[in-house]
């Protein structure tokens, strides 16, 4: 730790540390009296009293669902490219044959309860077909909701 | 016989009455020694009780307030749910905290672990007993107050090292032997602003010192010498923070490389009352920062005949603890923005920046008063 210093550089700087050592706890007590004095930088929310008028934010990944048009049309090709993004083995396209000998979606079989939503089927997906929701509320006592089918519709597209 | 100096309603009022009672007593143990005797311990017990009542009285809303502080800097709400906005949340805690099982870790040594809460106890309610809290509300007037101040305090450092001492752990021991050198070099600077302080107001007698400030806002002395008595209020926070082991000067807790230091082997009431130890030394000091240079009960006149009107009517009481209350949000909005030092940062800072600055702060206050006073 020693350096080689004179006498008139060790006061110097001493002097200098005498007046940026208390601007900069300044600088810093003003951010958090700025914090202290503005309620409206709290972020906590109060969870369940402000059920009605929660809203989470939208990079928040809940549950898996399919994006459908009114009719319960969707984009899924039934390719298998998130069923092999899948860490976990979350998802299951079973694919069918329409009339003309296609290859369509059949079932979108979910398993809610192996998913961890981190969301890499929704950025493998080269259709745009499913998304993440933002439903947080997702406990249940019966194991069988959790398996879930996620397409309306069999047989399309 | 006992004469107490400042006349006090309520101590008027028992040795008015004791005597008055004492008729109903067959004649012959009467005796006016006997009645001033009684009158003198129920007074004593009265003053014990007060005392007792502001520190104990003022640690649970001493900690919600801190929690909400807390909260509050840090985009938080701190506690909402026990009452409302969460005010019962810290008499819930402080049963939780006495109904726990007490115990001492193997190895350790029985007596002075439990001694060591109570010796960290005395210093504050010591303290307290001194403060002025009103121009007729205070338990022992002493003309050596400062003095006093100054030797309790060493109380506080005892207590710590026996405490981590005891302990028969290493973090507790380096917790309190970093927190003996700590207040010990601090209480330097601490006894030299409050020598300062009696210095320009000629008095250690907290009384006098605060009915010294009497008069407008600018008689207190933190404006009544210009500059000087700004730096020196500055220096007692700095010291006083230091004193107390409170953040950014907690090395002696330093919860994240020591695992809360001196008081990592306590549970339950021994640690409780390490806990009211630390927040009745933040009502002493600044009970005592106060009355050394915010005018103590003082209402802060500002010279204007109409509002001081209005500002003398409130009782001293009021002001005091008002001013009391804005100094613990001052060492609590500290607390919760600055980072802690190293050990050896601490230690330059006191021997290398602040005994210095208090030398030459005291020299020019003597300079001062030999060339204005």
């Amino acid at each position: 730790m020693q350096e080689n210093i004179t006498l008139l550089q060790y006061f110097k700087r001493y002097f200098k540390r005498c007046i940026t050592g208390p601007w900069s706890l300044m600088c810093g007590l003003s951010v958090s009296l700025k914090y202290f004095f503005d309620p409206r930088r709290i972020v906590t929310e109060q969870y369940p009293e402000n059920r009605k008028t929660l809203r989470m934010h939208p990079r928040y990944r809940g549950r898996l669902e399919m994006i459908e048009d009114a009719d319960g049309n969707n984009h899924c090709t039934a390719c298998g490219m998130c069923e092999r993004a899948c860490p976990n083995a979350s998802i299951n396209v079973l694919s069918t044959k329409n009339i003309a000998g296609k290859k369509v979606l059949g079932r979108y079989v979910y398993h809610f309860a192996s998913c961890t939503q981190c969301g890499l089927c929704v950025e493998a997906c080269p259709f745009g077909a499913i998304r993440m929701n933002q439903d947080f509320e997702v406990a249940t006592t019966d194991p069988n909701t959790l398996e879930m089918i996620l397409n309306k519709k069999e047989g399309q597209g | 016989m006992f004469v107490p100096s400042i006349t006090n309603p309520v101590g008027d009022f028992v040795r008015e009455m004791v005597p008055r009672l004492a008729e109903y007593l067959p004649a012959s143990i009467q005796s006016d020694t006997l009645n001033s005797i009684v009158a003198f311990l129920v007074n004593a017990l009265i003053c014990v009780i007060a005392v007792c009542a502001v520190n104990i009285g003022s640690a649970p809303i001493l900690i919600y307030m801190e929690r909400k502080v807390c909260a509050h800097v840090q985009c938080r709400l701190g506690p909402m749910r026990l009452g409302w906005h969460g005010t019962i949340q810290t008499i819930a805690d402080v049963l939780k905290m006495l109904f726990k099982e007490v115990y001492a870790p193997s190895g350790a040594d029985k007596l002075m672990f439990y001694l060591a809460p109570l010796i960290v106890l005395i210093a504050p309610f010591i303290v307290c007993a001194l403060i002025p809290f009103g121009r007729d509300l205070v338990v022992a007037d002493v003309s050596m107050g400062i003095p006093l101040i100054i030797a309790v305090n060493g109380f506080g450092v005892l207590g710590i090292l026996l405490g981590g001492w005891s302990s028969n752990n290493k973090y507790s021991l380096l917790g309190a032997l970093r927190s003996g050198a700590q207040m010990i070099s601090y209480e330097i600077s601490f006894t030299m602003i409050l020598l300062f302080v009696v210095m320009i107001s000629g008095s250690t007698n907290l009384m006098s010192i605060t009915l010294g400030q009497e008069g407008t806002i600018s008689d207190w002395w933190i404006f009544k010498i210009p500059v000087l008595g700004i730096i020196a209020f500055i220096l007692f926070f700095i010291s006083s923070t230091a004193e107390m082991n409170r953040a950014p000067f907690d090395i002696a807790e330093a919860e994240q490389e020591l695992t809360g230091g001196y008081h990592t082997e306590y549970n339950g009431t021994p640690f409780a009352m390490f806990y009211l130890a630390e927040y009745i030394a933040l009502v002493t000091n600044s009970a005592l920062a106060t009355t050394c240079f915010l005018g103590g009960f003082l209402p802060p006149c500002i010279g204007v005949a109409f509002v001081d009107n209005y500002l003398n009517m409130v009782p001293g009481v009021v002001w005091f603890f008002a001013k009391v209350f804005f100094m613990i949000w001052c060492y609590m909005m500290v607390r919760w923005t600055f980072v802690r030092p190293r050990v050896d940062q601490l230690m330059d800072f006191e021997w290398k920046f602040l005994l210095p600055v208090n030398l030459v702060l005291l020299i020019a206050g003597a300079a001062y008063i030999v060339v204005c006073g």
